[in-house]
């Protein structure tokens, strides 16, 4: 009798150490013992929400995960990640180190630097995902830098994005290739082209990529940023942006708030010419009626700014190992080819799609990207991301030149 | 039980409000433990100096608050004295009931729709009248001054007016004070404005001030309509609080600090005027001399708020057609073809919320109601002077939450709840739905309680009925109008509110306005439509039945609707 009474509280014992709801942080390099703990783990996702293309492919990915795994996914829907940043910086300050609200964040930039320097993130944790190697990180240092902040593990990739103008060939016959070709057009078309407001985040990039375009020397760009090197790098572009700014979409007096109200504009055919995050984003858009049939997509002569978006793991969040398993699911090719297809939502993956094995290869070449997708060979180069430093004081900067008072 | 009421009630706001104000008060004198703030400091004060454009925020919020409040109280009072007595009225009430259920960002991008170049009128107009094959560049939507965000809260107070003043009306027993002025010999409309309209505004000063605080803190009108570079405040505070920097979190909660002055100030400068107003119109109002406010005027007055209410019925008619178009481009009167497909793909996602947004809407305005209910039962029953005052006090903490930008007030909230060891949940949210929306329900029921004949409970009293007895068979049944009015202005209020929602409820209780909002930030406009009308539609119902319940409740105590 004795001896049962303390097999039952060993037992016990072993049983609630064991739990979904074990204190310490799974190991993210024994896979098995993730994916066991992950099992019964319900995760909740804070992602942004503002396009229903995108909300339905998060749904699909829940119930992959859920069938599979055995996790079930929340979307904790987003209209800004920042809201997501700032629950974790809540709890944070309640000294709440344990049991947070989020789990995981589809994150990238400024959001991401902001909450590796404050010691908001779980990790390193992302090199260890199976379908991590499938990046090929080696060759495509993008999924290891967030606009040149090492991401260190800290966050998995998830997808990208280059930026491309985007034109309505009903009103623009030669799309200008160049910023000083942009410039003449705007000209001959005062107030049918715009960008959003920085510190929009297509805003600021529209921003980066006329400093890197205008710039004399780009190289201090990619350090931190220094007073006399800032006038000098930047007295072209406030040269190009004085010249530009009254030919803009209502003479500059207003700027669209960001890039889904550039797509209206575009769409009402009161903008001919806009800067986009991604040629299949903007291909979506076409197919979903969204966008007038003919708008094309182009880069620019000398390529255009690329970047990276990932997802990252709170210090504090429950479902850590459900976390894991459901970014490494979305890592993998099938989830990654249904990303991209333009009929399902036009993100473009962030595998090396030509070093796949030749059956995932194949789900990518299956692709219709329609009229105004883009081949990546005529999106041209991709240029990096400039020192997160520039971001803000590029941003600073605009605000006092052009801030009415 | 009843005697307690005030005390918990008054506890269930005022929590809420210490913390949240000292969620707000504490980082905006760097105190922020999350981010490393251990030390007070000026030095968010003087980053927040230092943004290029505030002093054109402040300007703006100012402006706007002011300019649009005056414009809305013009257009209802100028009504009401040139359509007394016609049939134009009860249209405008039966039409203007349901806009009051139109959140108001949805109504925010109707008007947008409405009046931009690309817009409704620009197409039904284009090309036949105006020549435009291509929307023109003018500034009309985010011109620099808000004059277009004016326009957009212009047509969601007057509903809201227009409806308080309706309320409290019969109470002031026009049709005889009217018949007084004729007898001086003053025409119709200067008589209304003469002899009702004074005594109709101290009636609706609450409600004007609600309106006016409002105007000048919001922040999804003005993201939609408002100037765009510089913001109003509001918005610029919410893109502070949304800046990756954490740091300008501290710079923010001093925005919110000053956004709460801004208030303050504008509410100062609306007192100002009104003391000038009763100043100069005292010679005028005892003149005799009739006729002074024009024939014009009040053409104006029968045409403006029409004019607006219909401006707006438009505005969301068009968003309903678009959420059924199919391509729609410029400058087609009518879209390409319709379908179902944004809303056979908006549907999942919208009903889904829809039975957390009912059963948190329902009992927080049951609740909300309830408690009010309580505090002015309390009231009503002991009337010394002390109580009385102790009872003004009281009112003014209910109605603080009206004044309190809710960013920062609501990021306070969630580190105190955080800090106590409150989980985020649905308990949490109902809290804060609840502080939101106790203030409107006082809003529409202290005037129709302060109003209410007390020889009714006399009467009632002297049958040998308790107190508890009047109270259920003679004051609740006679006050069923207002009461179920509360109800319905509280379940719209809970039904709108966004980041109470997200923020209390960690992200983790969707309702059909997290939703909508987060796909509202995707800029499809028959996306919007969809939601705003679904977001729409639950309040709208709340009406509806607030509407038609009296009527069956009083088919056989017809009487009642003339006892109040």
């Amino acid at each position: 009798m004795h001896r049962l009474t303390r097999l039952i509280a060993a037992v016990t014992l072993l049983l609630l150490s064991t739990g979904p709801a074990g204190a310490a942080p799974p190991d993210p390099t024994d896979w098995d013992a993730v994916l066991r703990a992950a099992r019964g783990q319900t995760v909740y996702w804070n992602a942004w929400a503002g396009e229903p293309r995108i909300n339905e492919y998060v749904a699909w990915a829940a119930g992959q995960v859920a069938s599979r795994h055995g996790v079930s996914v929340v979307h904790v829907k987003l209209s800004e990640t920042a809201d997501a940043v700032a629950r974790v910086l809540a709890e944070k300050a309640a000294g709440k180190v344990a049991g947070g609200s989020v789990d995981l964040i589809w994150i990238n930039g400024e959001n991401f630097a902001a909450m590796k320097r404050s010691g908001l993130l779980f990790g390193p944790w992302a090199e260890a995902l199976p379908n991590f190697a499938l990046t090929d990180p080696a060759n495509n240092p993008a999924v290891r830098e967030d606009f040149t902040v090492p991401v260190e593990g800290y966050e998995a990739p998830w997808g990208k994005a280059q930026l491309v103008l985007m034109s309505d060939s009903a009103y623009v016959a030669e799309p200008p290739r160049n910023l000083s070709a942009l410039l003449d057009w705007a000209r001959a078309n005062p107030g049918r082209f715009a960008y959003p407001r920085p510190p929009d985040f297509l805003g600021s990039t529209f921003l980066k990529q006329a400093t890197l375009g205008l710039a004399v020397d780009t190289a201090p760009l990619y350090r931190p940023v220094d007073e006399a090197g800032f006038e000098a790098v930047t007295a072209p572009l406030w040269a190009w942006l004085d010249a530009l700014h009254p030919l803009l979409w209502r003479g500059g007096r207003a700027f669209p708030p960001d890039g889904p109200a550039l797509r209206r504009l575009v769409g009402d055919s009161e903008l001919a010419i806009a800067p986009a995050f991604s040629a299949t984003e903007v291909a979506a858009a076409v197919l979903a009626g969204e966008l007038p049939a003919g708008v094309r997509t182009h880069g620019l002569d000398g390529g255009t700014i690329g970047n990276v978006n990932f997802l990252a793991i709170p210090f504090n969040a429950t479902a850590k190992a459900g976390a894991m398993v459901l970014a490494n699911f979305l890592l993998s090719p099938e989830a990654q080819a249904r990303k991209h297809d333009p009929a399902v939502w036009g993100g473009e993956t962030v595998l090396a799609v030509d070093r796949l094995a030749a059956p995932a290869r194949a789900l990518f070449d299956g692709l219709d990207l329609g009229p105004a997708g883009l081949h990546p060979a005529a999106q041209g180069a991709v240029l990096p991301e400039p020192h997160p430093s520039w971001t803000e004081r590029l941003e600073t900067a605009w605000a006092a030149r052009y801030t009415a008072r | 039980m009843l005697r307690l009421a005030p005390y918990l009630t008054a506890g269930l706001v005022a929590g809420p409000i210490a913390v949240g104000l000292l969620g707000v008060t504490l980082p905006a004198f760097g105190l922020l433990p999350g981010l490393g703030g251990d030390m007070a400091t000026l030095a968010p004060w003087f980053r927040l100096l230092d943004q290029p454009g505030l002093g054109r925020s402040v300007a703006v919020a100012l402006f706007a608050g002011l300019g649009s409040t005056l414009i809305a109280v013009l257009l209802v009072f100028l009504f009401l004295a040139a359509a007394d007595g016609t049939r134009l009225l009860g249209w405008m009430r039966r039409l203007v009931a349901p806009l009051l259920a139109v959140p108001h960002a949805a109504a925010a991008v109707g008007v947008a729709f409405l009046i931009a170049p690309s817009g409704l009128l620009a197409r039904l107009a284009s090309p036949w009248a105006t020549g435009w094959q291509r929307p023109p560049d003018l500034l009309i939507v985010h011109d620099g001054w808000g004059l277009a965000m004016i326009a957009g809260l212009v047509a969601k107070e007057v509903p809201f007016l227009l409806l308080m003043c309706l309320a409290v009306l019969p109470s002031l027993d026009p049709t005889r004070r009217l018949a007084i002025a004729r007898s001086l010999g003053q025409p119709p409309f200067t008589a209304w404005l003469k002899a009702v309209a004074p005594g109709l505004y101290p009636l609706v000063r609450l409600p004007v001030f609600a309106v006016l605080a409002f105007a000048c803190s919001t922040a999804d009108v003005a993201l939609i309509l408002g100037p765009t570079n510089p913001p109003p405040l509001a918005v610029a505070v919410l893109r502070w609080f949304a800046d990756p920097d954490l740091s300008m979190r501290l710079v923010a909660s001093a925005g919110a600090l000053l956004q709460l002055l801004v208030s303050l100030a504008a509410m100062a400068a609306w007192w100002a005027g009104e003391r000038v107003v009763a100043g100069l119109g005292r010679g005028w109002l005892t003149g005799g001399a009739p006729g002074v406010a024009g024939r014009a005027v009040s053409w104006l007055g029968l045409a403006g708020l029409p004019a607006v209410a219909m401006s707006l019925t438009v505005a969301i008619l068009g968003l309903a057609v678009s959420s059924l178009a199919g391509p729609w481009r410029f400058p087609d009167a009518l879209p390409d073809g319709l379908t179902l497909a944004v809303w056979a793909r908006s549907l999942p996602a919208i009903a889904g919320g829809l039975a957390t947004t009912l059963l948190l809407a329902a009992l927080a305005a049951v609740l909300a109601t309830v408690a009010v209910l309580a505090v002015l039962e309390q009231a009503a029953r002991r009337g010394r002077a002390a109580d009385r005052a102790a009872g003004r006090a009281l009112h003014g903490l209910l109605y603080l939450p009206l004044l309190l930008p809710q960013v920062p007030f609501v990021f306070g909230l969630v580190v105190g709840a955080e800090t106590v060891g409150l989980a985020p949940g649905h308990g949490l949210v109902l809290v804060g739905h609840v502080v939101f929306v106790l203030p409107y329900v006082l809003l529409v029921l202290a005037e129709p309680y302060r109003r209410f004949d007390p020889r009714w409970i006399m009467l009632g009293a002297t049958l040998g009925a308790s107190p508890a007895r009047t109270f259920w068979t003679v004051r609740l049944p006679i006050l069923l109008g207002p009461c179920l009015a509360a109800l319905a202005v509280g379940l719209a209020v809970s039904v709108g509110q966004y980041l109470p929602t997200l923020l209390l409820g960690a992200g983790r209780v969707e309702t059909v306005t997290t939703a909508a909002v987060a796909l509202a930030s995707g800029g499809d406009r028959r996306v919007v439509g969809a939601w705003a009308l679904a977001q729409a539609a639950v309040p709208a119902a709340g009406f509806a039945l607030a509407l038609l319940l009296p009527r069956l409740a009083w088919r056989r105590r017809r009487g009642l609707g003339a006892a109040r």
